[in-house]
């Protein structure tokens, strides 16, 4: 889902800085004052800024026979709410487009839209949707981060019709063509995470179970 | 949840092992396992031959083993991380069990 570095044209890069924007500094404001009134939280919250680290390092092959990475995103947005893991997702897209030239400083302001935040808020809408539907705790994991994974690698392809539309068929035909490389590679990878985000919520509940059940009235009922 | 959670990694090692295994070259010139990313680059440059990226890089690694270094530390960093967290409660619910029933 990294755009690469200057493979956007200026409107766009701007325009998704400015998009951005606002989302990032809500996230950071959330998260000082979570730090100041909660500060026990933070140890969860550094595992869930790592699992984002590992999740979005591994480079996991699909049935299309191409390679992309989960986004570790929905574990972190259902715990802690998706202002607050819009902020982490963008600071795992800096250092790699600082140290590792995936996606880059002048597509951040994209990179950020379609992995921080709309991988976020989707993750906690579906939770909650899933919630109100009185679907199964693991279950309402597994729905969250796989969603989560897909519509960030959906809005990637959007994002890039968006900028290089198609000469003969437009913004559709383009579309049609980065989703076949995004979304189709990526369905096999979301449900990956899916699983693993449901792995890693298990892990953390056995071991500490009431600092998530804090966090999470709902992770109490098994 | 032990046993869900062997589950689990079993499908997600089951999920990652098949297109190796099932996913085979029809040419000799076709290079399987490529990045995403990187076709999207190539699509880009076949709606817009003329497209010219307007800003590089500010670092690039300067070799494959270089970038592989950074993203094994970016792996360990966050492994790391999570390891301590799932740690410490460990051990501090194995010290608030122990002690407990001896007084």
């Amino acid at each position: 889902m990294h755009i690469m570095e200057g493979y956007l044209p200026v409107a766009h890069a701007v325009a998704w800085s400015a998009a951005s924007a606002p989302f990032l500094a809500w996230g950071v404001r959330r998260l000082t004052t979570r730090l100041r009134e909660q500060p026990e939280t933070r140890l969860i919250l550094g595992a869930s800024g790592g699992f984002t680290f590992v999740l979005s390092a591994l480079k996991l092959p699909s049935v299309t026979g191409s390679c992309s990475h989960p986004t570790g995103i929905g574990f972190g947005a259902v715990l802690f709410g998706p202002a607050i893991m819009s902020v982490l997702g963008t600071v795992v897209l800096l250092f790699q487009a600082l140290f590792l030239a995936h996606g880059g400083v002048t597509t951040l302001g994209a990179n950020a839209f379609s992995m921080a935040i709309v991988g976020s808020y989707t993750a906690w809408g579906v939770f909650k949707l899933a919630g109100a539907l009185r679907l199964p705790f693991n279950v309402s994991v597994f729905a969250a981060a796989m969603l989560s994974d897909l519509l960030t690698y959906i809005t990637t392809a959007l994002q890039l019709a968006l900028a290089f539309p198609d000469p003969a068929s437009g913004f559709v035909g383009a579309a049609a063509k980065f989703l076949s490389i995004f979304a189709v590679t990526q369905l096999p990878l979301a449900v990956m995470e899916g699983l693993l985000t449901v792995l890693m919520m298990n892990l953390l509940r056995s071991h500490a179970d009431e600092a998530v059940a804090a966090l999470l009235p709902r992770a109490k009922t098994l | 949840m032990k046993r869900q959670n062997l589950l689990l990694l079993a499908a997600v090692i089951l999920l990652t092992a098949l297109p190796l295994l099932l996913i085979k070259p029809t040419s000799a010139e076709e290079e399987l396992f490529t990045g995403a990313d990187g076709q999207a680059e190539t699509v880009i440059s076949e709606i817009e031959p003329g497209y010219k990226p307007w800003f590089a890089p500010l670092w690039e690694p300067p070799s494959n083993e270089i970038e592989s270094l950074l993203f094994g530390l970016q792996a360990a960093l966050g492994a790391g991380v999570i390891g301590y967290c799932l740690g410490l409660y460990r051990g501090r619910k194995l010290g608030r069990d122990h002690h407990a029933p001896s007084r």
